[in-house]
């Protein structure tokens, strides 16, 4: 077992990053043209850092398997990003949202990346406004805040609940621009099939057309991969149906470690499982908690009758609802952070209180009734009506709602044929971001030199949880501000190397493996569609491998899934062939590498034997079904090392976490 | 709600890539849950096709919760379906009784080739988009303040609700010129409603119309079917103010 050199750099931590940046090499202007960048994947961390790496004048190639790069899932993010601009002056500070950040993250992220993290968050809204980013503004014309769970202040700007979409489509408009400037070449419907490394370094990739099938081959100076995360392990998440660890993994089985995998987060707020044919889960948004509380009925029987559609949620009385969240964390109520407000909402429902007529009768209330009271009112005093009527009040509260979360409320009546200005939303904790990831060092280098992973693909940011309107922040962040200069500093030494050839042994054998594994698919004479055993993984993964981990389960997980990797290879079914469109085959591919994950994912989550963040071990809770976490054994970073061909062999190595600027301890929103 | 089992048939377009000539074939589908999407009954039927050995029905889909703008689809004779307002992706097979019977086709665009199936390319979207959708300010986070200059309220309300567009090309698909109006036009309107956006606008708006003219788009008859189909509502107003804008460019400009 090794240490690992995360390359934090010296002195006192709001130096670091601006020291680090004043003695980083460069590359000049008249040599970037000679220099060859891939980038894999256009979402927030991609498109901002393939247009960045334009702009600087690299020659960049950008890959994405959509039809457009502006159809990466970020573009679902709904809530907001937060920066530390302290527009609504209620104390919010670059430490501030570094210390919310850390202790979020359960005391599990590395200290020097998340202060830098804070410290760019503010020119991301900078730089969003520049580029026509239409933010949400107050009627002074300046921009408005709200809160988000986990945090005491008013951080997080946003545009409606599309926030996601306008940042997204702000990094496309940045791309676009390069790309009709020539500067970078995108590959639109092409999907990264494997890494090449060259005497130990990164330098290019194996892509396929997804159109044509046929297989090309790019050589870099240096990849970048900023694929997102893997929540699709479990078949049902809040991810988009394309979302894959593929490009991630490969990196992976090439050399670069994997951190912390059993880091995922389960969002408190989506709606529930309606059936076996469901192909996804849909989150709404966080920020609904602001205005929404969190209940379930008091009396078992109430739940029941609710459940057998007797009684409907409006008449429960008052007092017959349980208001959990409240109750039990009354400092920060319906907005503590995500990974609490789940496991308290799995916690009622074991314990016989949900309210959904599904398999499971998993889920609970979240109720605007009172926030539409009180809005009303407020916005009737607003105009001038000081004695509004019971039926005014309740007009202009749900005209304030709408205004706010139109959008998400239309979107769950479109999906549950209920109205939710008139009764409480259904909803259910489903998995929604992984916190774990590629190991990266501080300057986003992962364990293969020329090897960058941005965004959700790294690991290095949110710890054990995140907090939310952070995922975007830390896309932005690593995009636009740090990988340009990071990314340089390695390349300034290849700036007498010249083109890379793809004509080389190492290309040619890479491309070959690729190619064996698709005709292996394609030849199997199995008789089971890829969904089947996707949807099966599934299962496993979020009954033994999901909010509630105990060893038990953890290793009857590693073994279900051995053997249902055994089964899938004799099995499938891909139909078609290689030289066309084919989403099976597509399909295939991303399910072979998010079975070997998962088994990753289960030996992870069964070394770590405390319970921090969204990691939940049975064995390790307080007497009030807290975390326990243990800082003794284990305040590090588990980064796993591929070897002998099996994903349940990685090499564990270590690398230990310092906290020199927080004060560690137990993590208490009560 | 509680849920209900139908049985439908299926009219699909399958057409083996943009050169092979396509037809329309016809599959019953049984036991379909009122409750799914419309994506998730043609899982339903890819999954019944795999387990018969056939090959399944290529179709764009990713987030599947109405953002990404990647699902499409002609059903019953109207992009996106029965329901307005609605993505493909969000589209509820409640919509449907049992015994329907629904047809299924791709865009219908000179501009939109078929790939296969139901996927066409929509690639001459980004085409436009590069050729003037953006504000050219390079991303170096050194720009003002974000709040240096305040805009107004309802001037960054019409900038959002035409950046809401997903970009889909269902407004391509339903008009009957092919025209790409709507959708320019909201990406023109977004920045001419905004202090960065003003810099560029007369550039911006005679690039991407001159982009969409090359792309083989139509031209616009105030019909306003685009409007009527739009998933997320972008009104006609943006194509008053496109005209607008490019009217006056082409009468001030030098080039």
């Amino acid at each position: 077992m090794s240490t690992l050199n995360s390359r934090i750099p010296e002195g006192p931590i709001s130096e670091k990053w601006t020291n680090h940046k004043n003695h980083m090499k460069l590359v000049a202007p008249n040599n970037r043209p000679k220099i060859d960048v891939i980038v894999v994947g256009t979402g927030l961390a991609g498109a901002s850092a393939a247009a960045s790496l334009g702009e600087m004048g690299y020659n960049v190639k950008a890959f994405c398997f959509q039809d457009s790069p502006r159809r990466a899932h970020s573009i679902a993010a709904q809530g907001g990003i937060n920066a530390a601009k302290n527009y609504q002056n209620d104390g919010d500070s670059i430490y501030r949202l570094f210390y919310d950040t850390i202790k979020g993250g359960d005391y599990r992220a590395r200290e020097a990346n998340v202060y830098r993290l804070a410290e760019v968050s503010g020119n991301i809204i900078d730089q969003c406004v520049a580029q026509g980013v239409p933010f949400a503004r107050e009627y002074g014309g300046l921009l408005d805040n709200r809160s988000f769970g986990g945090t005491q202040v008013q951080r997080t700007f946003y545009a409606a609940g599309q926030t996601g979409q306008q940042l997204l489509l702000g990094a496309y408009s940045a791309l676009s621009r390069q790309i009709g400037l020539g500067r970078v070449k995108m590959y639109h419907r092409h999907e990264m099939m494997d890494l090449v490394k060259i005497d130990g370094k990164a330098r290019g990739i194996i892509a396929r057309n997804l159109i044509t099938g046929e297989l090309e081959r790019h050589s870099a100076h240096a990849v970048v991969i900023a694929s997102g995360g893997y929540g699709n392990v479990y078949f049902l998440s809040t991810n988009a149906m394309g979302s894959n660890v593929s490009a991630a993994w490969k990196v992976h089985k090439k050399g670069a470690h994997f951190a912390n995998p059993c880091f995922v987060q389960i969002h408190p707020t989506c709606i529930p499982v309606h059936g076996t044919n469901q192909s996804k889960l849909t989150l709404m948004s966080e920020s609904l908690r602001n205005s929404g509380r969190i209940w379930v009925p008091k009396k078992k029987e109430d739940a029941e009758a609710i459940r057998e559609g007797r009684l409907k949620p409006t008449q429960i009385a008052e007092e017959d609802r349980d208001y959990f969240l409240e109750r039990r964390y009354p400092a920060f109520g319906n907005l503590v952070p995500r990974d609490v407000a789940s496991r308290a909402a799995k916690e009622r429902c074991d314990a016989g209180y949900g309210i959904e007529a599904n398999d499971t009768n998993e889920g609970v209330y979240l109720d605007f009734a009172t926030e539409i009271r009180n809005k009303g009112r407020q916005s009737a005093f607003a105009q001038g009506d000081h004695n509004p009527s019971e039926e005014k009040i309740i007009e202009l509260g749900k005209k304030w709602i709408e205004e706010k979360y139109g959008n998400l409320f239309q979107m769950y009546q479109k999906i549950t044929d209920d109205n939710p200005y008139e009764t409480p939303m259904k909803i259910y904790p489903a998995v929604h971001y992984t916190m774990g990831g590629v190991w990266v060092d501080y300057n986003l280098q992962s364990s293969i030199e020329g090897c960058f992973v941005t965004g959700e693909a790294n690991f290095s940011d949110h710890g054990a949880n995140r907090l939310g309107a952070s995922a975007l922040m830390q896309g932005l962040a690593d995009g636009y501000f740090v990988l340009p200069y990071t990314i340089s500093d390695y390349l300034a030494n290849d700036i007498r190397t010249g083109k890379i050839t793809t004509d080389s042994p190492e290309f040619e054998a890479a491309e070959a493996e690729v190619k064996l594994q698709i005709e292996r698919f394609l030849q199997n004479k199995g008789t089971k569609s890829v969904d089947h055993f996707h949807k099966r993984l599934g299962l496993i993964m979020w009954n033994k491998v999901g909010m509630a981990r105990n060893e038990a389960g953890l290793k009857h997980a590693i073994e279900e899934i051995a053997a249902l990797r055994e089964e899938f290879y004799k099995e499938v079914f891909v139909p078609g062939d290689a030289n066309e469109m084919n989403p099976e085959l597509e399909k295939a591919m991303r399910v072979a590498d998010f079975i070997e994950l998962g088994q990753l994912m289960a030996v992870d989550a069964l070394h770590r034997q405390e319970s921090c963040g969204g990691h939940f071990r049975e064995e390790f809770q307080d007497s009030e079904g807290e975390t326990l976490r243990d800082d003794e054994n284990f305040k590090y970073v588990a980064a796993w090392e591929y070897q002998d061909g099996d994903a349940t062999k990685a090499a564990l190595h270590k690398e230990a976490l310092n906290y020199e600027y927080i004060k560690i301890a137990a993590r208490n929103y009560k | 709600m509680a849920s209900k089992f139908i049985n439908i048939t299926l009219k699909i377009w399958r057409q083996k890539n943009t050169t092979a000539k396509g037809g329309i074939e016809t599959y019953s589908l049984a036991n379909v849950s009122t409750d799914s999407s419309f994506l998730e009954m043609l899982d339903q039927l890819n999954e019944q096709l795999i387990n018969e050995q056939k090959e399944p029905v290529a179709f764009d889909h990713d987030c599947r919760e109405g953002i990404c703008g990647m699902c499409s689809l002609y059903i019953n004779g109207r992009a996106h379906g029965p329901e307005t307002g609605t993505t493909t992706c969000q589209l509820h097979m409640r919509s449907f009784a049992d015994g329907d019977t629904i047809y299924v086709e791709p865009w219908r665009s000179r501009a939109f080739p078929i790939v296969k199936d139901l996927v066409v390319d929509r690639s001459a979207f980004d085409r436009i988009q590069q050729a003037g959708g953006f504000v050219s300010v390079n991303t170096s986070g050194r720009t003002m303040d974000a709040n240096a200059i305040p805009i107004p309220k309802a001037d960054a309300d019409k900038a959002f609700e035409a950046a809401a567009c997903i970009g889909c090309g269902a407004c391509v698909a339903t008009c009957k010129n092919g025209s790409a109006m709507l959708f320019v036009g909201a990406k023109v309107s977004q920045y001419a409603l905004l202090p960065q956006g003003k810099v560029e606008a007369k550039d911006r708006v005679l690039n991407m119309v001159r982009q969409m003219d090359e792309e083989g788009f139509g031209n616009c008859t105030n019909t306003g079917a685009c409007e009527v189909e739009c998933p997320k509502g972008i009104s006609l107003e943006n194509i008053a103010r496109m005209n607008r804008e490019f009217l006056t460019a082409s009468l001030t400009t030098d080039k």
